[in-house]
């Protein structure tokens, strides 16, 4: 709870100065971490390419970097948002069904894009004008979602389009033989127009102050309303854009995708030093954090290791940087 | 009109559950009808009653951690933790059917988690840490640890007095809905009968000014995610008992959503203090009875979750002071009751300002 005590306004400079570093140091520590845990997996298990090794990193991750992202602007605002995993997997479903029956690619891509921010904006409304808790109202989204999953279908349904395999399974090359998919520009784009909106943007400036204290941002003149609104319909977004990009990855829709996808997003975020309380954080620091998820799967693959293994260190990772995070947070009250 | 309806909080979870009951009865008309065979009570509403049992315990334990303003994710780990270290204990024991081997493992599986839930505790009053991040960690980490003791098996059991608490009848009725309703009644007179209850509301409302007034802030939170485990702990033996193995994967999943659920439908606010016991069993047994209905009216079983988003977001409109307010302004004058919507969500606001630096300083 006196975490929310970072972001809240105070004269002395010095005290400036410190929290400004506590707010950068957060980030920086899972930066440093990632490439320490990198730097020893990779020379432990001696791989051929290193660069490689990291590509792939994006390329299996890339539709958690966007979940991440749509993660981080609602927790941001000191929400939290349970219903991405459900929505992803909605998004898939609704892509091959719509494909199977003959719709253009376009329009089933299109209608994809609709659904999902229209169940954030759904969410954003019972939770700003109803005063019901992000927790349950999302939870509520998280059950809707995925039951219309089942109820459109619960087979695994293959996506044949040709310009989508294309995009799922084309190389990128960026020099000699390292490549990505083009689902990491894709991802990557999304991260640039985040980062955008985030920092130079005035909703981005209301998100923060939202987060920070709600009420002072009102009393500034801010529209606080529609700033919590919409970080519920750009999660939403991001979840279908990340259903989108999952579905292009496996080819394939199905309801069961994505189960226990939002505490991934979550767990990243953290660990990138957003937190939960509001206000604090940046969408890199996300990024980094699906890059420490993603190098722990790493590790437990080729350690050969149970798959319970990433659970078990996931846990520990994410006990540690919160620990961290109430020591940094301690010091300046 | 609306002031009595105000004056009691259970009416809308009564209404729900009563509404619930009516369309089972519409749709299955021998629905209510409870028969007797073999000595056992048999019927739809048995089966709610044994089915629900489990929530019913999470839920009991979830509600005093939503009162002292926390909450507990990790209680579908624990669930899992705890049936897989009684399973693996019976199914490694020479003589899996006699009573001491399965007194024994219990008590291993209940004592592991009222560590977990020391754990728990530890990080959210000592440390400071938000109980949500707080309990997350061992929600990750939890079922990892559960598959790591079942060694990614489901490991089954053959013990005749192991499945008693799950499948068992006593007096005619099933033995775990008799747990859950005792504890209900321990805990219903611990709360409210001593100065417990409103020591945990006090911690609900404002930690620091609670801690000023000298009530034990740490003692009681603490004491909230202990019970709360060791709820989950039971409910994980229930779980395992029932179908006489232990399914690290599945057991319990989801067995946290479903237990907040509850605490929230039977009307006790996730910001904290005031709370309802009554109305978390009330909101479990809508739960079980709306997964039911589902069941018995030949609705698909993948719908369920449709069914079960749509009465959360009716029950908790219905409970939203503001959605109240807008309802009452369509019957009376409009502006009354936008003021007093208005107050009360400036006043949720300061119950939402994080407590003073004393409080992190400590």
């Amino acid at each position: 709870m006196s975490i929310q005590t970072v972001g809240r306004p105070r004269v002395d400079t010095t005290e400036v100065m410190r929290r400004i570093r506590g707010r950068y140091l957060s980030p920086l520590a899972s930066l440093v971490l990632f490439l320490v845990m990198f730097t020893a997996v990779v020379t432990r298990y001696d791989f051929a390419s290193p660069t490689q090794v990291f590509l792939n990193l994006l390329v299996d991750n890339a539709y958690l970097i966007v979940l991440a992202v749509g993660m981080t602007f609602v927790i941001l605002t000191g929400g939290i948002d349970l219903s991405v995993g459900s929505v992803v997997a909605l998004s898939t479903v609704i892509l091959a069904t719509a494909l199977k029956a003959g719709w253009p690619m376009p329009l089933a891509v299109g209608a994809v894009l609709v659904v999902g921010p229209l169940l954030g904006v759904m969410m954003g409304l019972v939770i700003e004008y109803f005063d019901v808790q992000p927790f349950i109202a999302t939870l509520a989204g998280m059950f809707l979602a995925r039951g219309l999953c089942y109820v459109i279908s619960v087979d695994t349904l293959p996506i044949k389009d040709p310009i989508l395999r294309q995009f799922g399974l084309n190389y990128v090359y960026l020099y000699e033989d390292k490549f990505i998919r083009w689902t990491v520009v894709a991802a990557l784009a999304v991260v640039l127009v985040a980062v955008y909106v985030l920092h130079q943007t005035r909703f981005g400036r209301t998100v923060y102050a939202v987060g920070g204290n709600r009420q002072s941002a009102q009393l500034m003149g801010l529209n606080a309303s529609r700033a919590r609104v919409s970080v519920y319909a750009i999660s939403g977004l991001c979840a279908a854009f990340a259903g989108l990009l999952l579905g292009v990855q496996k080819l394939s829709g199905y309801s069961l995708n994505g189960i226990g996808l939002e505490l991934d997003a979550i767990a990243a975020a953290v660990i990138g030093g957003v937190l939960l309380s509001g206000g604090v954080g940046f969408v890199l620091g996300s990024l980094i954090g699906v890059l420490v998820l993603g190098t722990i799967q790493t590790f437990v693959t080729a350690a050969n290791l149970d798959s319970y293994w990433t659970r078990i260190m996931t846990g520990v990772l994410l006990l540690m940087f919160v620990l961290v995070q109430r020591l940094l947070v301690r010091k300046p009250g | 009109m609306m002031k009595k309806l105000s004056a009691s909080p259970l009416i809308w979870p009564v209404l729900a559950l009563v509404a619930l009951l009516i369309v089972n009865v519409i749709v299955t008309p021998t629905f209510l009808s409870i028969r007797v065979q073999d000595g056992h009570l048999f019927g739809s509403t048995v089966d709610i009653l044994r089915n629900g049992a489990p929530t019913m315990l999470v839920a009991l334990g979830m509600t005093l951690v939503i009162a002292s303003r926390g909450i507990d994710l990790s209680v579908g780990a624990v669930v899992a933790v705890s049936g897989a270290l009684a399973c693996a204990h019976v199914a490694a024991s020479d003589d899996p059917a006699s009573a001491g081997t399965v007194v024994t493992a219990m008590g291993i599986a209940l004592g592991v988690a009222v560590g977990l839930g020391l754990w728990n505790g530890m990080l959210v009053s000592v440390f400071g840490v938000q109980p949500i991040i707080a309990t997350l960690v061992l929600m990750t980490a939890g079922r990892g640890i559960a598959l790591l003791i079942t060694d990614g098996q489901i490991v089954t059991v053959t013990s005749a007095p192991f499945k008693i608490l799950g499948s068992g009848f006593v007096f005619g009725l099933p033995v775990a809905i008799l747990v859950s309703l005792t504890v209900f009644a321990l805990v219903g007179l611990l709360t409210r009968r001593t100065a417990l209850g409103m020591l945990l509301e006090s911690v609900g409302i404002n930690p620091e000014a609670s801690r000023l007034a000298g009530v034990r802030y740490r003692t009681i939170v603490f004491a909230v995610y202990v019970f709360c485990a060791l709820c989950a702990g039971i409910a994980g033996l229930m779980i395992a008992s029932n179908i006489s193995a232990a399914d690290a994967n599945n057991a319990g999943l989801w067995i946290e959503m479903d237990a907040i659920l509850a605490v929230v439908i039977g009307g006790t606010s996730l910001l904290g203090g005031r709370f309802s016991l009554t109305g978390t069993i009330l909101g479990a047994l809508i739960i079980q009875t709306l997964t039911t209905t589902v069941y018995t009216a030949g609705i698909t079983p993948e719908t369920t979750l449709v069914f079960k988003a749509l009465v959360v977001i009716a029950v908790c409109l219905l409970q939203a002071p503001k959605f109240r307010a807008l309802v009452a302004r369509r019957r009376k004058r409009p502006t009354a009751p936008t003021g007093r919507a208005e107050t009360e969500e400036i006043a949720g606001q300061q119950v939402s300002v994080p407590s003073p630096p004393s409080m992190a300083a400590k």
